[in-house]
């Protein structure tokens, strides 16, 4: 037992679950806690607005696989937070957020600063601590990491009103804990993995379905195993995506909304499909009705809620990703042999791909999205980590721009918060400063966030923002353009700021290109280059992105042109 | 649509109640009744939940149910091994004598107890089922109920549970 204050208390918990890095911002509820962050080794960056600390924390904890950790204020501080744990709740990813409360006797009193966190945060965090006493802090830090990385991984609040953070009492830190009411399926049931192989090895048209558990699993091996000794191919979710090499013969890339044209087609054709760490969310599978009436599904979940949440399933296993699949793997070792040589559904998976790609009609334009994708792909070593804003820049990136190597890209894909994507790469170039970090962008999105401009050059975390700037707010306009009759509304940005002065004003380096040549020596430039760059790529702003599929309707309703 | 009674074991603790009755709303989970109170543990307590819904819609009440982490353990119940009580109290307007012996009898017969009288009105206090409170309910409705008041659904499953 030793004698700390609340916030010493936090330092030292947060230092023994091996903390490095805070994203946050000080306020008046959370001064004692930064004045004892002065008093450790733990680095601090500070942001220009919280919401960019969450993404930031949430980046680095995708990037690391484990709990990224933002601090803020009570009341203002707190609620900016929002988006951003919103924003890793709804994509599992593993965020420890810190705040500063009121004083624990004006709680309840509609005091300076003062806001329900807790109340607000309960339904887009896995849990909420607020302690009462010195003496909860060590053990409600330990449990908060240990709630957001296990399982399924996911945001965590840890409330501190400030005299707890003041207050000076005999604290212990506890070795072990256990949570009564918490303990995540990790090794699958056999009987279920069974069922699974029965149905994997009477298939004729077996499909994969790999999706965001495989990221979070680690899982890229075990999926690619699979996938090769069955001979079985590959779509992905877009939170999947990169969780299988985009350049191997048995990818087929992301369904969905703007998924691969071959993608969306050849899943409907598969008679069993093997769903793996996916939620079939509408944005993937369209109408869940329509989707997969005749296929057998099997479906590999860590989180027991997501088996029939959305879809009846044939064969659930409940497990880790990468347990269950090693699990399937070795029961179908012992059944077969390696699949060698092409059968009629590999072969007709190629002729479907091929097509597709021959029909395949870029805009007319110099340079479009697909070409400064194409090229960034050309140029950027495979291990960079890729991330994304939201919007027509997140799409084109999931339809024209292949992740090599797994687990090398992250976005906001189920909250779809526009502003992600530039924190979030200042989170991963923390957590990975040795590889190049590109934010795919466009210009609405960057707008949101673009203060971080501040974070990326003064704590020296220099990344690439390629700025596909359409001098609007792209995907909306599109949505006008097609149902909307261009009634176009709210959509002209009007290419405000300057972006190349914009980050030169931060200290930056902004470099504009007008051409695919301007662009091939931007993207050079950028990657020699030792503080952030801005790209800013002028694209058409009648440039659509398709496939689509219009919301509420199924995949086999995709349009792929105007 | 089939009526489940679903009862689960949460941590006895401040905020729990909130955080379960927070994710029926955010979920869309449309509940019948709800009812909360001690166990046998005194770190426990016990919600009673019952909802009128498909299987599946209950299927996904009990899984989100034990996804909450102050959520100790979930159980449905089936109906027809369980024993399952509501209390109700009925004030019932009732101004001359005739009525309030009228009421006071079909008390008797639900084998309810009249627990306070007044000049204008008498109050029923009736324990059982829903159906049964119903049944009394739709009996005494033409004398005008004045207020009403009902716990929600308490259950135990019938026999010894080792757990």
């Amino acid at each position: 037992m030793v004698e700390l204050s609340g916030s010493q208390a936090l330092m030292r918990a947060l230092e023994k679950e091996g903390v490095d890095t805070v994203f946050g911002m000080p306020g008046g509820a959370n001064l004692p806690m930064y004045d004892e962050l002065t008093r450790t080794n733990i680095r601090h960056i500070l942001v220009r607005h919280e919401q960019s600390a969450a993404h930031m924390a949430d980046g680095y904890g995708r990037i690391k696989r484990k709990a990224g950790v933002c601090f803020a204020t009570s009341g203002p501080g707190a609620t900016n937070l929002v988006t951003g744990i919103g924003t890793a709740y709804m994509d599992s990813a593993p965020v420890v957020a810190v705040t500063g409360q009121v004083p624990r006797a004006m709680i309840g009193k509609d005091a300076f600063q003062e806001c329900d966190i807790i109340g607000i945060c309960s339904s887009i965090t896995k849990y909420c601590f607020q302690p009462r006493s010195v003496a909860e802090v060590p053990e409600m830090v330990k449990k908060g990491f240990y709630i957001a990385e296990s399982g399924r991984p996911g945001p965590v609040l840890i409330d501190i009103p400030k005299d707890v953070q003041q207050e000076v009492a005999d604290v212990t830190f506890p070795e072990i804990i256990r949570v009564r009411g918490y303990s995540p399926h990790v090794d699958p049931d056999i009987e279920q993995v069974g069922k699974a192989v029965e149905l994997l090895l009477n298939a004729e048209r077996p499909m994969i379905m790999a999706g965001g558990g495989v990221h979070i699993s680690g899982a890229f091996h075990e999926l690619q195993a699979l996938a090769e000794l069955l001979m079985i191919p590959v779509v992905t979710t877009f939170k999947g995506k990169g969780a299988f090499p985009e350049n191997h013969p048995l990818a087929l890339g992301p369904i969905g909304m703007h998924g691969h044209e071959e993608a969306n087609k050849l899943i409907l054709e598969a008679d069993v499909l093997l769903a793996i760490g996916a939620r079939f969310s509408d944005r993937s599978v369209g109408k869940f009705d329509e989707f997969g009436q005749k296929m057998k599904i099997i479906h590999i979940d860590i989180d027991p809620a997501e088996i029939g949440k959305n879809k009846s399933v044939d064969a659930p296993v409940v497990g880790d990703v990468k347990a269950s699949l090693r699990a399937l793997v070795k029961m179908l070792t012992k059944r077969i042999a390696k699949k060698h040589g092409e059968s009629t559904w590999i072969k007709h998976i190629k002729e479907v791909r091929d097509a597709v790609h021959s029909n395949f009609k870029d805009h007319p334009r110099e340079i479009t999205a697909r070409k400064s994708l194409m090229k960034l792909r050309e140029l950027l070593p495979p291990e960079s980590i890729v991330t994304t804003e939201v919007g027509q820049c997140q799409m084109w990136t999931s339809l024209f721009f292949d992740i090599i190597q797994p687990g090398t890209f992250f976005s906001s894909t189920g909250l779809g918060t526009m502003g992600f994507g530039f924190p979030a790469s200042i989170g991963a170039k923390a957590a990975k400063p040795d590889v190049h970090v590109v934010d795919i962008a466009g210009d609405g999105s960057f707008n949101m966030t673009e203060n971080s401009l501040a974070v990326s050059v003064l704590d020296n975390l220099p990344v690439i923002v390629f700025l596909m700037n359409n001098f609007s707010l792209g995907m909306v306009a599109q949505w006008q353009r097609l149902f909307y009759d261009r009634r176009y509304i709210g959509i002209d940005l009007k290419n405000v700021p300057d972006y190349v002065k914009l980050a030169e004003s931060y200290g930056a380096q902004g470099i504009r290109a007008q051409s695919m040549d301007e662009l091939d020596k931007a993207i050079r430039v950028a990657l020699k280059s030792d503080v952030a760059t801005v790209i800013d790529i002028h694209i058409d702003p009648e440039e659509d992105v398709f496939p689509f599929v219009a919301p509420g309707t199924g995949l086999k309703d995709m349009i792929t042109a105007a | 649509m089939v009526w489940n009674i679903i009862s689960a074991l949460v941590e006895n603790k401040p905020g729990v109640l909130f955080r379960v009755s927070n994710m029926f709303r955010a979920r869309n989970f449309n509940i019948e009744s709800l009812s909360v109170g001690p166990t046998e543990q005194s770190d426990l307590s016990r919600i009673t939940v019952t909802i009128d819904s498909d299987e599946h819609v209950a299927e996904q009440l009990v899984k989100q149910l034990r996804k909450l982490i102050d959520v100790v353990d979930v159980t449905q119940l089936a109906t027809d091994n369980t024993v399952y009580r509501e209390l109700a109290l009925l004030k019932l307007k009732a101004v001359d004598p005739t009525s309030k012996m009228e009421i006071i009898n079909l008390a008797n017969v639900f084998r309810g107890k009249v627990v306070d009288v007044s000049k204008s009105s008498v109050m029923v206090e009736i324990t059982g089922t829903p159906d049964k409170i119903d049944a009394f309910r739709r009996l005494v409705e033409h004398y005008g109920v004045v207020q009403l008041a009902r716990t929600g659904v308490s259950a135990l499953p019938r026999g010894v549970v080792y757990e």
